[in-house]
């Protein structure tokens, strides 16, 4: 195993992107530096290893960087091969990235939405949140991942630590805005499969204290209100309110 | 090592430059398959069974399992035909992250720029595109030249990932040059990529499944009104 001091990430405590990183690396047993990035201010060493996109996460293997989320999980899996995140099998594993391409591409926006936006826009958002929802408890009820505790089967995988880091969101908003996102009668399986991955020890270790994402959310979510009038569907794309939320939720900068 | 006849199914349609993306794979990997041609403005129930979330093309079916999203398929033609033709990623997990990031980049920004050329409805928008584009294409320059190590392509000595990611939209490059006067992949700007396109299209695996630029535009005035 490599020694503890040639893996650095850069990263912010409320996002979801850099906590997939760092469950992933628990999960791994492997030892890292971390550096606190501010999503509004750059460091010089994120903008020298990421000058792409300027954004966290970035993950440093004796000094060399490794960007964008899900290249880095399977950065880490294919480095470090024990217990494996993601499935031997090239189908299974087709599926798993098929999900995480749903999960960045349709639910973390989706979800974003709903925090940005008030009124008939965040019902459009709400219901958006939903039908994705729905195609994810189909899969989980009769499809890929029937019969299955995880969506990497017994243990946590891939797909876990791609919709398990973001979907704490779904409780924090539902209490900040009072919308109700996952609802146990209509998503039994996904609220189940949810409320079993916040149990798992690396998780529990991962994911920041309710209370401080509470505070977090309801302290942008008074900044973007106070900004618009309230009666607007979304609200204006304030520099940093927006982009906090974004950075938090979906990865995406600015 | 050929597929029993059936046995693999590409549901996609010419123009598309998704879909010219398995195809190349699966090329390089000698696996035979049945192209199944959908028509324009309709999608057909077997698009609609096989990706419910997505209803696009491309969609591989093998063994009547379905795959979508085209770089997705491409890793799993990869994977499934591991010890066919030469491997579409590198060994080396740095590497492979890499091309992965590359990938991404090409889907997630440069694209949309090039798209942006074709949709810009004033001379502003349009230059504006176009600047987007000769900067993404300039970050792929360097790119090549860290990954190809003085090979001819993203891949070394073989295609690989970012080869297809990328050379999957010449064809429509081409077409947006012709039609906007700009020159895309300029010898001036880009030397390196431009000298890699024209290998690219020239290369046997491309060139049976690359429509003709006439073909193209031709397609382009008819659906699009351009």
């Amino acid at each position: 195993m490599d020694p503890p001091s040639s893996l650095k990430l850069l990263g912010s405590w409320a996002d979801s992107h850099t906590h997939r990183v760092q469950l992933a690396l628990k999960l791994k047993g492997l030892e890292f530096e971390y550096q606190e990035e501010d999503a509004i201010n750059p460091s010089p060493a994120l903008l020298l290893h990421n000058p792409v996109y300027k954004k966290v996460p970035v993950l440093l293997h004796s000094d060399r960087p490794v960007v964008e989320s899900v290249v880095i999980l399977q950065y880490i899996d294919e480095t470090w091969a024990d217990n494996p995140i993601m499935p031997a099998d090239p189908f299974e594993r087709a599926v798993a990235r098929f999900w995480c391409h749903f999960a960045e591409d349709k639910l973390a926006p989706a979800v974003g939405a709903v925090f940005s936006s008030s009124g008939e826009g965040q019902k459009t958002a709400v219901d958006q949140v939903h039908d994705n929802l729905k195609l994810l408890e189909r899969e989980l009820r009769d499809g890929a991942f029937k019969g299955k505790r995880f969506f990497g089967g017994d243990k946590i995988g891939l797909l876990d630590i791609v919709l398990g880091c973001g979907s704490y969101w779904l409780a924090v908003f539902e209490e900040v805005m009072e919308v109700k996102l996952v609802d146990p009668g209509t998503f039994p399986v996904f609220h189940a499969w949810l409320k079993d991955f916040e149990e798992q020890n690396e998780v529990k270790e991962t994911i920041p204290a309710i209370d401080k994402l509470l505070e977090y959310a309801r302290g942008i979510r008074q900044m973007m209100l106070s900004l618009s009038n309230g009666t607007s569907t979304t609200a204006p794309a304030a520099a940093g309110t927006t982009s906090a939320i974004n950075v938090a939720v979906d990865g995406r900068s600015g | 090592m050929a597929a029993e006849a059936g046995e693999v199914r590409l549901i996609g349609a010419w123009p598309s430059p998704f879909v010219l993306r398995p195809r190349v794979a699966l090329n390089l990997k000698g696996v035979e398959y049945e192209f199944l041609q959908e028509k324009f403005g309709e999608k057909s129930e077997l698009l609609l069974r096989s990706n419910p979330v997505y209803k696009k093309i491309p969609v591989l079916l093998h063994h009547d399992k379905s795959v979508c999203e085209s770089m997705i398929i491409v890793e799993y033609v990869d994977g499934a035909w591991a010890n066919s033709g030469h491997a579409i990623l590198p060994a080396d997990p740095y590497e492979r992250a890499l091309h992965r990031f590359w990938a991404f980049y090409i889907d997630d920004k440069w694209f949309p720029s090039m798209f942006g050329i074709a949709k810009a409805e004033t001379e502003e928008a349009k230059a504006e595109s176009a600047e987007q584009a000769w900067a993404g294409l300039k970050l792929l320059e360097e790119a090549f030249e860290k990954l190809s190590k003085g090979k001819a392509f993203f891949g070394g000595d073989i295609i690989g990932y970012v080869d297809i990611a990328l050379g999957a939209y010449l064809g429509w490059a081409k077409v947006i040059e012709q039609m906007t006067g700009l020159k895309l992949l300029d010898e001036e700007k880009t030397p390196l990529l431009a000298i890699w396109a024209e290998r690219f299209c020239a290369h046997e695996a491309v060139k049976e499944v690359t429509p003709e630029t006439e073909k193209l535009m031709e397609f382009a005035k008819m659906h699009f009104g351009k």
